[in-house]
């Protein structure tokens, strides 16, 4: 259900509204995977009408790197282009993001990273502005849905004029929080232009070493854009016993401490690299500094360097603000030495309430079979799973799995605890995490008959996300006999309760093979089914 | 004019569709509006909430500060109580009476009521009954919209336009149950501040 309140104005998550920024400033193509809390930006352009008539490319990517990749070969050609993925999936498009650094861009080029302090739905709360410093790229990161919107814009200008990928960091709240937008005359994509020059993009260590000074270079260029963006302010106020450092979201929550207006200085910061001029005034004018930052001390560390700085810094290194955990409004106002404004406590009659397998998915009826074949005959110890739906099978009842890490993690981990000599060694991957980063494990298990049996659960979906595409679809079995694993011991089944003794002598076969076994239980997600219109 | 409601329940059981005609409806007025929802692992049925937050002011913050809701709006009893640190010291607390039971040490019905009954400002309401009589189950939590209705600082009548907007699409008959899931729960919150 979506409120559009006009033409020019629009009721956006703030993922839409960077989507819709987009869109509106020129982009021909969006690349993303599915991930918490960036899912919704891809989505939002697969619903467009607009994009659809100008036949913006929005189809799902196999995983992070390929569509940070995808992205770069179409900045190549000349075209705006955006890549979108949540924080931990930076790092599976590492490689590419950290170099596309020194290839530069030529079409305008986003790459948005969505991070989830507090971990409401990921295993670590990493702040990607990391990144973008260890990457020497500019990084955006807006206060608001309007920022959000407009940083598109601004974005991909920047990105055109010093020919530089921008990184935009955004974190959960702002990604699924909504607020008007007002929107600007869109503009029209690029056509194909390739770069100046042609071998701007090939990192033969010649090239790469003189991109990569050009680089540094740069980077005295990208400060003084910082210093006179109009998401870098300094705001002027008499008491200077106090300076704060509000960066994106950091900046709300001071403010709504102040609603008659904040009595100090602030330095409101959405644009990296750091703004030099406006922090050494703050440094200069002001007593001590308050460091208002989502995510990790980024500022703060930077601030501080090697020494103790004359002037005192307050933030999440001295435990002004927790040093781990997203910002709330009540948090700062405690830093900002205000009182407290906590209502009363949770009564002890409210029970935690953890997320649990939807009522009649096929991961329960799996999970009852392996824990059958696997934990009550071998003990705990054994399993290793990945990221899905199917990590719920960590709670009780089931506690059935020991790992869950990184997506593909539990094909390869169960090999090496295989070559170490665990026995049985389980995975469980679902279909969409195999396809994403799980092909590859697979093939190093096949290269060397390692004994472990891989359970894919294929679901026909990628449904923690919320139920997009997955590229396994149709397709396990096939990927699964190019690796080279025998067609004997590529085992499909139904996951249903009346196939329960099935299932499990399936798995008590192929724990006894001596080799690598594929077991797919076979079931499509509750939850699509009751999504899909019912005349089809 | 400024509220800041928490709308709270159970991944699944249709919070957003809450915030969504409230949204609509403090738009169309012009008003200032910041929601913030929750995605992902917490919708396969583990707790969930929304901060809504509407104002005739610009809002800063994406979340309602600790102690400063109005009303706690929830879909579900437990979940109710969950939110009490966001809430004012004279703020309302509404909510639907029926559980959702999906954890083995769900507390005594009693013991929630209970606890609900020492606050000043509550209001407890057996929505599924009162959604069912207005035609389906489903309008529950359009039963506590109703209930809600005088906290808002909305015109009922904006309300009732913005369930004409937000259903519209889906036809006369889904329009006029919910509209009459929300006079009864409108009606029900009048009888008990009586």
């Amino acid at each position: 259900m979506e409120a559009k309140l006009s033409d020019k104005k629009q009721l956006l998550l703030g993922d839409e509204a960077i989507a819709q920024g987009a869109i509106d400033a020129g982009a021909s193509g969006f690349y993303a995977y599915p991930g918490t809390p960036s899912t919704e930006i891809l989505e939002y352009v697969q619903r467009s009408r607009v994009a659809q008539e100008k036949g913006i490319h929005s189809q799902w990517s196999a995983n992070e790197k390929t569509a940070v990749e995808a992205g770069l070969g179409m900045s190549y050609a000349g075209k705006r282009t955006m890549a979108c993925m949540k924080h931990v999936g930076l790092n599976v498009a590492a490689d590419s993001f950290v170099n596309s650094g020194i290839t530069g861009a030529n079409g305008g080029y986003i790459i948005v990273s969505a991070d989830d302090p507090s971990m409401h739905s990921s295993q670590n709360e990493q702040d990607s502005r990391f990144y973008g410093k260890f990457a020497f790229m500019p990084v955006l990161e807006p206060s608001s849905q309007q920022e959000a919107y407009d940083m598109c814009f601004y974005g991909f200008d920047f990105s055109e004029k010093y020919k530089i990928p921008v990184l935009m960091r955004i974190t959960t709240r702002l990604a699924h929080s909504r607020s008007g937008v007002e929107l600007k005359d869109p503009r029209e994509p690029n056509s194909i232009t390739l770069p100046e020059d042609a071998r701007q993009f090939v990192l033969l260590p010649a090239i790469s070493r003189r991109r990569y000074k050009k680089l540094l270079e740069t980077q005295s260029k990208f400060i003084e854009e910082s210093n006179n963006s109009p998401y870098n302010k300094y705001i002027e106020a008499g008491d200077k016993k106090r300076g704060i450092i509000a960066c994106g979201l950091g900046y709300n929550y001071v403010m709504e401490n102040y609603p008659d207006g904040c009595p100090h200085p602030i330095l409101k910061i959405c644009q990296y690299p750091l703004p030099d001029k406006l922090i050494k005034r703050m440094a200069e004018e002001c007593e001590e500094i308050l460091v208002v930052e989502e995510g990790m001390p980024l500022v703060e560390e930077q601030l501080r360097g090697f020494m103790n700085a004359p002037l005192t810094i307050r933030g999440r290194l001295d435990g002004t603000l927790s040093r781990d955990g997203e910002l709330n409004p009540n948090m700062v106002r405690v830093a900002l030495g205000m009182d407290s404004m906590m209502g009363d406590n949770v009564p002890d009659l409210v029970k935690s309430r953890p997320p649990a397998f939807c009522v009649g998915c096929g991961h329960i009826d799996f999970f009852k079979a392996l824990n059958e074949a696997v934990k009550d005959k071998h003990g705990d110890g054994h399993v290793f799973s990945d990221i899905g739906c199917y990590t719920l099978a960590a709670q009780p009842p089931f506690e059935s799995i020991n790992s869950c890490v990184d997506m593909g993690a539990s094909i390869t981990m169960a090999k090496g605890a295989a070559d170490a000599g665990l026995f049985p060694s389980i995975a469980v991957i679902g279909d969409s995490t195999f396809t994403h980063s799980g092909i590859t494990g697979l093939l190093d298990c096949a290269i060397e008959s390692t004994n472990i049996v891989v359970c894919i659960l294929d679901n026909s979906t990628t449904a923690m996300t919320g139920g997009q595409n997955s590229h396994a679809s149709g397709r396990v079995r096939d990927i699964c006999l190019g690796l080279g694993i025998n067609p004997e011991h590529i085992r499909e089944c139904v996951p249903l309760p009346k196939n329960h003794e099935e299932l499990v002598k399936i798995i008590n076969e192929e724990v006894a093979y001596e080799g690598v076994s594929v077991v797919v239980p076979t079931r499509e997600c509750v939850q699509t089914i009751g999504k899909k219109p019912k005349k089809q | 004019m400024k509220k800041d409601i928490i709308l709270a329940g159970v991944g699944g059981q249709g919070i957003l569709s809450i915030a969504t005609i409230i949204g609509h409806v403090a738009v169309k007025k012009n008003l200032h509006l910041k929601q913030a929802e929750v995605h992902g692992m917490s919708q396969r049925g583990g707790d969930v909430q929304s901060h809504l937050r509407i104002s005739d002011k610009p809002i800063f913050s994406d979340l309602v500060p600790h102690g400063g809701a109005d009303i706690i709006l929830s879909v579900e009893p437990m979940e109710s109580l969950r939110y009490l640190p966001w809430l004012k010291k004279e703020g309302w607390v509404i909510t639907n009476t029926s559980p959702y039971i999906n954890i083995t040490n769900y507390p005594e019905m009693d013991v929630i009521l209970g606890e609900l009954k020492k606050r000043k400002n509550h209001i407890a309401i057996p929505a599924e009954d009162l959604a069912a009589e207005a035609g389906t189950k489903r309008a529950m939590n359009i039963v506590m919209l109703g209930a809600a209705a005088q906290f808002l600082g909305i015109d009922f009548a904006e309300l009732e336009d913005g369930i004409r907007a937000v259903f519209g699409r889906k036809g006369d008959k889904i329009v006029d149950v919910n509209l009459k899931a929300l006079r009864a729960g409108r009606d029900f919150t009048d009888k008990a501040t009586a």
